[in-house]
């Protein structure tokens, strides 16, 4: 299994420079991946922006969206989006992409989210044109629809968090829906945690403020916050066992020494 | 800390001793509607796992609880005259009403104040006054009917009629008793709770229930139906009342179990149905967890969330298999052809909680007289004893062909010989197309020109070879042809590579893919020309099985569902139009297909959409199928429409080959992501299925195979 790690894009004051400066250390350090998360109505920065950025003061480490809200842009946009930082990275992006879970974010996009989860069949199907470059697609959520739908058209499934446990019955129902697709092989299986090693207080409130419109949900996510080494060490083990081949850390605290603290724990 | 808590039931009791325990400074008040002797309900069952729990949290009580318990190892089922009993089953059960004394004493031994006979009228004034207020006032709690859109409430109906008596006839074991009338199935839970009383529970379906008149007698009109029923039984024992009324169960969910400093508790949080015995454990367990919890914390707010995130997945698969079990007992009388050690081995393996493999470790008797039967009906003789296979490698008879065991494998790309190598009694081809214009993509193989039929002989003579059986699933994909090799994905359109597709309507399967031609008369007799030549190429191919192709929406099941069939001619329209054009495929198929060979149909028996066929559609079409000729139904579920709500976990199509099987009275086979030859020994043996297609790679026969 892999581990990666967040870039703070939705971590409120995080400014250009940090941001910056955590792509570059997180490219030196022992992470796979770079990746973002996407939302329109919070102060955070654009997905496909932070990640055209991070690609130009970084070389090796893979991007990924974790997941991108596809409906909230066309079909033509998200293709021209993505493919760009594609292009701009040489090639490292891993694109994910779900409904979301917040209306406001479509109300403010003025897209229907009635319709959302077609619309987002219909961008996958457009991605996978044969007259475009190639792309690793993951599809994330949690519905029977879902599982469908990734199996359809993706390349593999972005959980979106919670005990290892409940990894892997996600990932049993990805390869259910895989195998009753026809799929030949096996879906990837990316998994997600959030932790913050410096400052975990702030860590917390932030997941509270995050998920705030989830209402008391909030607060179980805040609970599985990932404070200690400890508690990573056995997040990432669970995630290995579960059959998870990679593992997005998120940040919940925007401070640069946050990616140093981590890649101790994981190194 | 002030914690007040609503009702004295086991849970909220039980909160209030590890409360005070924990903390004598703490302030708790536990409030009850009725009086401390008032009894309702007759015994509760815990199992072993739920006993070590209350060992640890509280030894005293633990000790007078245990003290007063009946204990028993065993299920009995009375079933047509014969009392089949497994051993293994660790139970023990205590009075309702013996179990509060206990638990109100301790309380006032640790002083824990106890309000008996308060209506609580206004739960917020509640919470204000005290640091926490815990509803643990049971199934129709006030406190959550109060803050219903906080807490996310849910309350359903759940299973059958049933009605809670006790009796003075003492069993010595969990006994299910099932007795046919002229009405319907009825059925019984009893256990013993004490020395002189069993609990006495009697269910049946709403719709019998009415039939025999249920609905318009009293109290005393249900005892004397019910006494007469279970005459034989009751061997002289009278039932006891105790307000014993018919209900509905009602299960109970809740999407957040705390609001503000109000906490659900029990069977006010989560209820699960009684034929799986667990709402007072679960109660019980909760009032651990929350006491715990509020220690560890110490803050109630942190408290809640814990307590929370511990106890719902737990809930949450006890719910599952509460709502399998209760599904099981509505749908019980289906299951009356089943033989008495079948019918048995179904009804203890009915929600998933107990499999073949771990019978085999509680009741190995049990299972050997199982697995024996098994072969024995199997084969028509007796297995001599040293040699009785698991029943996942008992062969099965179907019309004149004999498969050698139960186990099903899909081919890649044709290699029927890799498939066969794990031990499969059948391999499958992937689809093989009867027109080159049926194909789903450019390499799909066909079986449209006679040198096809060379191209097969080979693959089928290895599959012999490797022992196995060789089988081909023929179709046309309809209006999901003309896609791009399912690396990238399926159903992604060949564009201008592809060809024209046909289909029952016009209707494109993604937006992005071409339209199909509505196929007209002349293309409907092509159609059924194709697969009767393509049906005589498989069996000169030396195919043993068939498979008639009706599912995920290829075209003949295009014509089935009323989501991609909009024609207007006969062919189109109700059931019975659109069910025409099928059969008379399968007609022309069974004409031509050799009688000591397997003709089998893959059937899309729900298309888990809006508006599409349910699972009672797919019966019944189950049922046409095979009085048109087919003699194995493949229960396959969705991808009719693109865009559908499928149901995807391990074995997600076993309950659904279980009903085909039962209410079709057909055989069927059954994939759906098994993985394990545990699976498969248990659907075969409980009669849920016959055969089951296990997924390449990943079978513990592989791992056999290799290691």
């Amino acid at each position: 299994m892999l581990v990666g790690i967040g870039l703070p894009n939705t971590t409120p004051g995080a400014d250009g420079a940090l941001l910056l400066d955590w792509a570059r250390r997180a490219d030196a350090g022992p992470f796979s991946t770079l990746a973002v998360l996407d939302r329109l109505v919070y102060d955070s920065v654009e997905p496909f922006t932070a990640l055209a950025a991070a690609a130009a003061v970084t070389s090796r480490i893979g991007l990924a969206t974790m997941i991108a809200i596809g409906p909230l842009r066309s079909a033509a946009l998200l293709a021209k989006q993505a493919e760009s930082v594609q292009t701009i990275s040489s090639g490292r992006l891993t694109l994910g992409l779900g409904v979301g879970a917040r209306l406001d974010d479509y109300e403010a996009a003025e897209v229907s989210h009635r319709d959302r989860g077609a619309r987002l069949s219909d961008q996958l199907a457009h991605l996978r044109d044969p007259a475009r470059p190639p792309l690793e697609l993951l599809v994330g959520g949690g519905s029977g629809a879902t599982f469908a739908r990734m199996a359809r058209y993706a390349d593999g499934y972005a959980h979106g968090g919670g005990p290892p446990r409940a990894f892997a019955s996600a990932a049993a129902r990805a390869s259910a829906a895989w195998h009753d697709l026809g799929r030949p092989g096996r879906p990837l299986l990316w998994g997600q945690g959030y932790f913050g090693l410096g400052d975990p207080d702030r860590g917390t409130a932030y997941l509270r403020d995050y998920y705030d419109f989830l209402g008391p949900f909030a607060d179980r996510i805040a609970a599985g916050n990932l404070t200690t080494g400890h508690a990573i060490r056995d997040y990432v083990r669970g995630y290995a066992a579960a059959g998870c081949d990679v593992l997005i850390l998120l940040p919940t605290v925007s401070d640069l020494a946050e990616v140093d603290r981590l890649a101790e724990v994981i190194g | 800390m002030r914690i007040t808590v609503v009702g004295a039931g086991p849970a909220g009791l039980y909160l209030g001793i590890l409360l005070k325990k924990a903390d004598a400074a703490h302030e708790v008040t536990i409030l009850e509607r009725n009086a401390p002797d008032a009894t309702f309900g007759w015994g509760v069952v815990f199992s072993e796992e739920t006993l070590g729990a209350l060992r640890d949290a509280d030894f005293p009580t633990y000790l007078e609880i245990t003290d007063t318990f009946a204990r028993w190892d065993s299920v009995d089922i009375r079933y047509r005259d014969r009392l089949l009993r497994s051993r293994g089953h660790t139970f023990s059960a205590i009075a309702r009403t013996r179990l509060l004394n206990i638990l109100q004493r301790r309380c006032l031994e640790l002083g824990v104040t106890l309000r008996f006979g308060v209506e609580v009228d206004d739960p917020a004034a509640l919470a204000a006054e005290a640091d926490l207020l815990v509803a643990a006032d049971g199934v129709n709690s006030m406190v959550r009917r109060a803050h219903e859109a906080e807490f996310g409430s849910n309350v359903t109906p759940q299973g059958c009629k049933y009605v809670w008596f006790g009796t003075d006839l003492v069993l010595d074991a969990f006994t299910f008793v099932f007795r046919q009338t002229e009405h319907g199935l009825f059925q019984v839970h009893s256990y013993p709770f004490d020395e002189n009383t069993s609990t006495f529970i009697v269910e049946c379906p709403e719709a019998t229930w009415r039939r025999a008149g249920l609905d318009a007698v009293d109290e005393r009109g249900s005892i004397g139906f019910c006494e007469a029923l279970f005459a034989e039984d009751l061997a002289g024992h009278r039932l006891l009342s105790n307000r014993s009324t018919w209900l509905s169960f009602p299960r109970v969910r809740n999407s957040s179990w705390h609001h503000g400093n109000i906490v659900l508790l029990g069977d006010a949080a989560h209820t699960a149905h009684f034929s799986i015995g667990s709402g007072t454990k679960l109660a019980m367990e909760d009032a651990v967890s929350l006491a715990n919890s509020l220690v560890r914390h110490g803050n109630v707010a942190a408290a809640l969330v814990d307590y929370e995130l511990e106890r719902q997945p737990v809930v949450e698969r006890f719910q599952q298999a509460a709502g399998d079990s209760a599904g099981y007992f509505e749908r019980v009388g289906a299951y009356t052809r089943l033989g008495p050690i079948q019918f048995a081995f179904n009804l203890l393996t009915r929600s998933g909680r107990i499999s073949h493999a771990n019978l085999a470790v509680r009741d190995p008797e049990f299972v050997r007289v199982l697995d024996t039967w098994f072969t024995d009906d199997a084969l028509g003789r007796p297995p001599l004893p040293a040699l009785t296979p698991p029943p996942a490698f008992a062969p099965l008879r179907i019309g004149n062909l004999v498969l050698p065991n139960r186990i099903v494998r899909a081919a890649r790309d044709g290699d029927l010989s890799s498939a066969a190598r794990g031990g499969a009694g059948l391999v499958l081809t992937g689809l093989v197309t009867v027109s080159q214009d049926g194909r789903t993509e450019p390499d799909c193989p066909t079986l449209c020109a006679d040198r096809d039929v060379e191209r097969w002989r080979g693959p089928v003579a290895e599959a012999h070879a490797a022992g196995a059986l060789a089988g081909v699933r023929l179709g046309h994909a309809g209006r999901r042809g003309a896609a791009r090799p399912a690396r990238h994905g399926v159903d992604l359109p060949l564009g201008a590579d592809g060809w024209p597709l046909l289909a029952a309507s016009a209707l494109p399967y993604l937006s992005r893919s071409a339209v199909p031609k509505e196929a007209d008369a002349d293309d409907l007799a092509r159609l059924r020309a194709d697969f009767a030549s393509a049906a005589a190429r498989a069996a000169e191919a030396g195919f043993d099985v068939l498979e008639l192709d009706l599912a995920h929406g290829h075209l003949l099941a295009g014509f089935l569902s009323p989501l991609t069939n909009r024609r207007e001619d006969e062919y189109g329209g109700d059931a019975a139009g659109r069910l025409r054009f099928p059969i008379e495929v399968l007609r022309e198929v069974r004409a031509v297909w050799p009688s000591d060979r397997l003709l089998a149909v893959r059937l899309t028996v729900t298309d888990w959409a809006r508006g599409g066929l349910t699972v009672s559609d797919g019966v019944a079409v189950a049922r046409e199928l095979m009085a048109a000729g087919a003699e194995l139904i493949h229960v396959e579920a969705g991808q009719t429409v693109a865009e559908s709500r499928p149901q995807y976990r391990r074995g997600f199509l076993t309950g659904l080959s279980d009903r085909v099987r039962a209410q079709a009275a057909v055989p069927t086979l059954v994939g759906g992501y098994l993985t394990t030859q545990d699976e498969v020994n248990t659907i075969v043996a409980a009669g849920r299925g016959d055969l089951c297609l296990v997924e390449l790679a990943e079978t513990d026969l592989d791992r056999a195979a290799v290691g």
